[in-house]
């Protein structure tokens, strides 16, 4: 074989996409450090953007990336909800602990379903999905299962003692807000790591073709429960994190309608670029809340349009449709 | 004895009364599914439109139940295929996702709409006093309008089965279900043939929308509500296969209905793990030709 | 006697009352150049998809180097060195070719569930697939999308990608189907500058690639083997002619 020098290699391995840290990843984050200085009144506002930027991108992790069209996202969000509020309830009322129980149990539920789920293709996925997560909604407010999971009135009555032991839960929602941007950084974190990793771009390999991937010797129904755990386990901590910074567990932490958002607000982001959650969920959650305030029924009006517009004239994306014009205008290069 | 054979009889009628209900709502979709391959996620939209039509027209005075079938029916046709021409030509090519998303927002449009016409609260579509009585057989109950329900689905499913099997359309569907690319190339228009049927099929969910109201109320989140079991139905079925979702459809109301009834705790749980079980057990569906 | 690379023994596949392979048996020794022709829809690719492990066949088994793999799942069996090339290249079309090839370097090596590090940081994958652009000529298309290459890079890109396995065997399907006369020329290059070691089973219509690249030849007609033999005993048998060589012009 031919000596190789330096500078072919180098030359290769700008072949490979980078999805490295720069600079740009912390505008979310000083826009939101800035958010708690200027504009105080709408912390709680804040940290449930944060919620949905977790939950969109645990989605955008099995959707964005791995192709797998899970309409019941809801189930590992409504685990983990659980999870942390029955922990906080009966375990112990330490947040972190709580997350990482949450997180556990969000993983243990991709490993259960994920076999069954990811073995069919297509639409079978989504309605397994779908009635995976209807099951379990149905499943919490059996009378059977009323002294656990509180029915129909939810979980309640628990507290949540301050995070390191230091800073407690406070009316104003800022230890909240803090708390959220900590978690909401640690989750974006992790999807980085994995994106860039050698199974991130085996992920990215099954998305585009599974069956190519399996004739390289992989087994993807293996990788893909992989994915499904550690999407999983993130969705579980954005639940958990709803359930101790509300510090209340609602049936309505199952619905099917958590899915549905979750998937318009990374379809109007832009699904498979991590910025995409992030953008999607704010704008989304920003707006709701505005729209709610006024008329709930015109506001799903208007989702229901924009989505159906969205498909059709910019399926890529808000982030897709500034990556195109930035790289029209020749601002970054390929 | 005698009191559990009446208690049972009673459950069966309930039971295959809502099974046919879901067996016309689905026969669309089923469709759909084979031929097109289209995620269509707001077909249950099509039957709430249907009811919602038939309730403001028996609402207004001028028709009755039975007038007013036939015209929302044909209005809920109409509705269809414009859509079909529109909004579904538009997702044809995106794949999947790009129909589950546009489907989705299509039912929070119709969600909205249905709210801001009708309002939240549960409606239902007044019968005729023959159908609202419940008739007497020693100790069997049985309700006039369930009978009513079973009588004219069974119609419409047999007449369906007809079509299918004796006409030249029927031949042609089938073709295109069986091998949509194969159909084409033997000079079936297949984009029309699937024009048609959608048009149809959301006619069949309308009525079963109509015909349903006093089992399944209107409200505005109807389009979501009845979704999973209507998705379930025709996944147990098996896609494109009617006769799958007939049986499908039948298993599932009478399961559901006895299950309520003598395990109430769990409620709704039991017929969503059964349908989890059986889609496990056959993922392309339990009834699906192989 | 060493076992041989590739065994089929008496392999039929029905698809409902469709008989679609009918009692196929093949032996491939070691390092063997061999190839399957036959007119359309004899079956050729339905063999392919039973050796690799796409379909189940009806009877019969499969042997790879003595080791029976006829219930061996696909992946299973890419493990044990067997890789194949598909009649439409089979490619990750938003991936880059240097990722293309990486990925193939990393099922190899077993890094597809690395959840930690990074691709880039990997030196026998970003190393391994310099060195075969290299020794292929395809070092400018590292950074190239594969949805923008023009088809017969693509071919060339896809056998970049077994080769990176170290497959014992390789299956091509038509590698030359949809080439321009030009790059059939490349193809062959690279062919026949394959390590001898390797076994090859490939399927074509191109008949001149066919007598230049094989040394043995099977021919399949409706299912079965009509026959196999050398290649002059298969451009001297006037059956073939007729079955085959006739009806070129609709290939």
């Amino acid at each position: 074989m031919a000596v190789l020098d330096r500078d072919t290699i180098n030359a290769v391995r700008e072949g490979f996409t980078r999805h490295r840290l720069s600079w740009i990843d912390t505008l979310p984050f000083l826009f939101a450090a800035l958010m708690y200085f200027f504009a105080a009144r709408y912390l709680p506002l804040g940290t449930q953007v944060m919620i949905q930027v977790a939950f969109a991108l645990s989605l955008d992790l099995a959707l964005g990336y791995g192709g797998i069209d899970s309409l019941g996202h809801v189930a590992f969000f409504g685990m983990g909800a659980y999870a942390a509020g029955l922990y906080a309830l009966y375990v112990s009322s330490e947040p972190l602990s709580g997350l990482a129980v949450a997180a556990c149990i969000g993983a243990l539920t991709g490993l259960v379903t994920g076999p069954l789920v990811l073995r069919a293709r297509g639409l079978t996925v989504v309605m397994l999905t779908l009635a995976i997560a209807t099951m379990l909604h149905e499943l919490a407010n059996t009378s059977a299962m009323k002294p656990i999971t509180g029915g129909a009135d939810g979980l309640f009555g628990f507290k949540i003692a301050p995070v390191f032991g230091m800073f407690s839960f406070d009316l104003y929602g800022r230890t909240a807000y803090w708390y959220s941007l900590g978690v909401v950084a640690f989750v974006f974190i992790i999807c980085k790591l994995v994106v860039n990793s050698p199974f991130g771009l085996a992920v990215r390999g099954m998305r585009d073709n599974p069956v190519r991937m399996r004739m390289l010797g992989v087994n993807v129904t293996a990788r893909l429960v992989t994915l499904y755990c550690v999407s999983g386990a993130l969705a579980a901590m954005a639940g958990g994190l709803s359930a101790q910074v509300t510090k209340l567990v609602g049936l309505d932490s199952l619905a099917f309608l958590v899915s549905g958002n979750a998937l318009v607000m990374l379809i109007l982001g832009g699904a498979g670029r991590l910025y995409g959650a992030i953008v999607g969920a704010t704008v989304f959650v920003a707006l709701s809340d505005r729209a709610a305030a006024i008329d709930p029924f015109n506001w799903l009006f208007a989702v229901g349009g924009v989505l159906i517009l969205a498909v059709r004239f910019a399926p890529q994306g808000i982030v897709g449709l500034i990556a195109d014009w930035s790289q029209r205008l020749g601002w970054v290069r390929r | 004895m005698l009191k559990v054979a009446a208690t049972v009889a009673a459950l069966a009628v309930d039971g295959v009364a809502y099974g046919m209900i879901l067996f016309l709502m689905s026969v669309g979709l089923t469709i759909t599914l084979g031929v097109m391959r289209i995620a269509n996620l707001a077909h249950c939209a099509f039957a709430m439109a249907g009811g919602y039509i038939a309730f403001a027209l028996v609402r207004s005075g001028y028709f009755s139940l039975f007038t007013a079938l036939p015209l929302a029916v044909a209005a809920t046709m109409l509705i269809g295929a414009g859509l079909e021409r529109s909004l579904y030509r538009w997702v044809y090519a995106t794949g999947q996702l790009g129909q589950i998303l546009m489907t989705i927002g299509l039912v929070f449009v119709v969600v909205a709409t249905a709210n801001l016409l009708f309002g939240s609260n549960l409606n239902a579509i007044a019968l005729p006093s023959w159908l609202s009585q419940t008739y007497f057989y020693g100790s069997v109950t049985i309700s006039a309008y369930r009978v009513f329900i079973i009588a004219v689905s069974t119609g419409i499913a047999g007449t369906l089965w007809a079509i299918l099997e004796f006409t030249d359309f029927g031949a042609r569907l089938r073709a295109a279900v069986d091998n949509p690319r194969m159909a084409r190339c033997v000079g079936i228009d297949v984009p029309r043939v699937f024009s048609i049927t959608f048009s149809v099929g959301c006619g069949l969910a309308a009525a079963a929308g109509i015909l349903g109201t006093q089992i399944m109320p209107l409200e505005p989140w109807y389009a979501l509500e009845y979704l999973v079991p209507v998705l379930m139905v025709v996944a147990v079925g098996g896609l494109g296969s009617l006769k799958g979702s007939f049986y499908a459809a039948l298993m599932l109301g009478v399961v559901d209905t006895f299950g309520r009834y003598y395990v109430p705790a769990a409620g709704a749980f039991i017929i969503y793990l059964a349908v989890l079980l059986l889609l496990l057990w056959r993922p392309q569906g339990v009834f699906a030709r192989v | 006697m060493a076992a041989p690379a590739l065994a089929i023994e008496g392999i039929s596949k029905n698809f409902g009352g469709l008989r679609v392979s009918r009692d196929i048996s093949l032996s491939l020794p070691v390092g063997a150049r061999h190839a399957l022709i036959g007119p359309n829809g004899a079956g050729k690719t339905t063999l392919v998809n039973l050796i690799s492990g796409l379909l189940q066949p009806s009877s019969g088994r499969i042997a790879l180097d003595g080791v029976d793999i006829t219930n061996l799942a696909p992946e299973r069996r890419v493990g044990l060195g067997l890789a194949r090339t598909f009649q439409i290249s089979s490619l990750f079309p938003s991936l880059t070719v240097a990722e293309n090839v990486g990925l193939a370097f990393e099922a190899r090596f077993g890094l597809d569930r690395r959840l930690w590090g990074r691709v880039r940081s990997r030196p026998e994958i970003v190393e391994g697939t310099a060195a075969l652009l290299q020794s292929l000529g395809l070092l400018e298309l590292a950074r190239k999308r594969v949805a923008d290459l023009p088809y017969g890079q693509r071919r060339l890109v896809e056998i970049a990608l077994v080769l990176a396995l170290e497959p014992k065997t390789l299956l091509l399907d038509e590698p030359a189907a949809g080439l321009a006369v030009s790059d059939r020329g490349a193809l062959l290059d690279l062919l026949l500058r394959l390590p001898e070691a390797l076994t090859i089973l490939v399927i074509e219509h191109d008949m001149s690639l066919v007598f230049r690249l094989a040394q043995r030849i099977t021919v399949l007609v409706e299912g079965q083997v009509m026959t196999e033999g050398s290649v002059a005993d298969i451009r001297a048998d006037p059956r073939v002619r007729d079955v085959y060589l006739g009806t070129r012009s609709h290939g």
